[in-house]
């Protein structure tokens, strides 16, 4: 059972080592904030829709799962959407069209169909807790290294002096593939896999 | 027959559960959303236009305009919303004027999507603080390297795209906005 939550976060990682949900990991990562919210938004989506599949699995025809799956996603994409807007409007505007963007992410639908469509519920939960919780500390890590290198804070606090000059780079396209790229080596360096 | 209409009421159900759910939390979402909106409209009144203690929505000729009140309730300027293309989409830019439409008294941008480090500096106090006071008897001019003489804006290094943007939108809505106070007079 605890290995169904550990995977996520090492082992299977999703953005690591399954390299999967790129769109959101390159686009929104400029700052530790941004990867942090869209990594948690990722999660709830992941974690509700992994209890819901899961514990509709014995009654979904398996002819239209995929349909099945996509309601359930988009609507709980569409919930997280609202209540963002609803209650953080600046980070909602900072993630622009991301944040819906989440029904097209692939861990999501991934999860459904490898595992909640065929495992109990609790493990279903654990599962999605560990890939949501992997997915976000991936962004969060992204986020701060490319934050760091480009103003010199992390999480808006002053970490290098002012002697940095910003570099602009890190918060274009370009540096997220730079860092993404440097990261993943750098975890398959430590996890032995090189 | 009977696979098909299992994967019918699969469907259907699920849809209608949506369909209820989502409803139910817009109907809670909806009123928090535009009341967000009216705050952030709120907020750039009172910051373009300064010193604002109230102000007035009107319509006047199809386009919004803020009328700006001062403690004393003196009319101190008009603030409103201008847009149009900026390097990469479209930039939403709040601008206020003097009563007599002769000065800008501030900027503010509401929505963009320029480059981070770039054009995104449009953002910034240092650009949109060379708004403040500008004379506009003529169009607002952009100048790149040269010091700005009166009515320029000198532009962002490596950002004059978004720079000559922010500028066009302005000169662009001001004509607008100065024929709407011609034919009203």
């Amino acid at each position: 059972m605890v290995k169904d939550f550990i995977k996520g976060l090492w082992k299977e990682n999703p953005v690591f080592v399954q390299v999967l949900g790129m769109c959101p990991t390159l686009a929104v990562t400029t700052s530790l904030i941004n990867g942090l919210s869209m990594g948690l938004a990722t999660t709830f989506v992941l974690v509700a829709s992994g209890l819901a599949i899961s514990s509709l699995r014995k009654l979904i025809p398996d002819q239209v799962r995929i349909a099945t799956f996509m309601i359930v996603i988009s609507s709980f994409v569409t919930v997280v959407k609202l209540l963002f807007e609803a209650h953080i409007p600046a980070i909602s505007s900072q993630l622009g069209p991301y944040l819906p963007l989440i029904v097209t992410n692939c861990i999501i639908l991934g999860r459904q169909e490898a595992f909640a469509s065929k495992e109990p519920v609790s493990r279903s939960l654990l599962d999605a807790l560990g890939m949501g919780i992997g997915f976000a500390l991936a962004l969060v890590i992204l986020g701060s290294v490319r934050e760091l290198f480009y103003q010199g804070t992390i999480g808006g606090v002053q970490v290098l002096g002012s002697w940095y000059k910003s570099m602009i780079i890190m918060v274009q396209p370009a540096g997220a593939f730079i860092s993404l790229s440097l990261l993943v080596g750098l975890f398959q360096r430590i996890s032995g896999r090189k | 027959m009977k696979k098909i209409g299992r994967m019918v009421l699969t469907l259907t159900v699920l849809g209608l559960i949506s369909g209820l759910v989502l409803s139910m939390v817009s109907n809670y979402a909806d009123p928090l959303i535009k009341q967000n909106q009216q705050e952030a409209i709120r907020e750039a009144v009172y910051y373009v236009v300064q010193p604002t203690e109230s102000y007035e929505k009107k319509t006047m000729d199809g386009k919004v305009i803020y009328e700006s009140y001062d403690s004393s309730n003196e009319l101190i300027g008009y603030a409103f919303t201008a847009s149009g293309s900026g390097y990469q989409g479209t930039i939403r830019v709040m601008a206020g004027v003097g009563p007599d439409l002769k000065e800008i008294k501030g900027i503010q941008i509401l929505e963009s999507n320029e480059t981070p480090g770039l054009g995104g500096k449009i953002r910034g106090e240092d650009f949109k603080n060379q708004f403040r006071g500008l004379n506009i008897s003529q169009e607002v001019g952009l100048v790149k390297t040269e010091e700005p003489e009166t009515g320029e804006i000198q532009a962002i290094t490596g950002a004059t795209i978004s720079s000559r943007a922010i500028v066009n939108i302005i000169n662009k809505e001001l004509t607008r906005v100065r024929s709407i106070f011609d034919e009203g007079e």
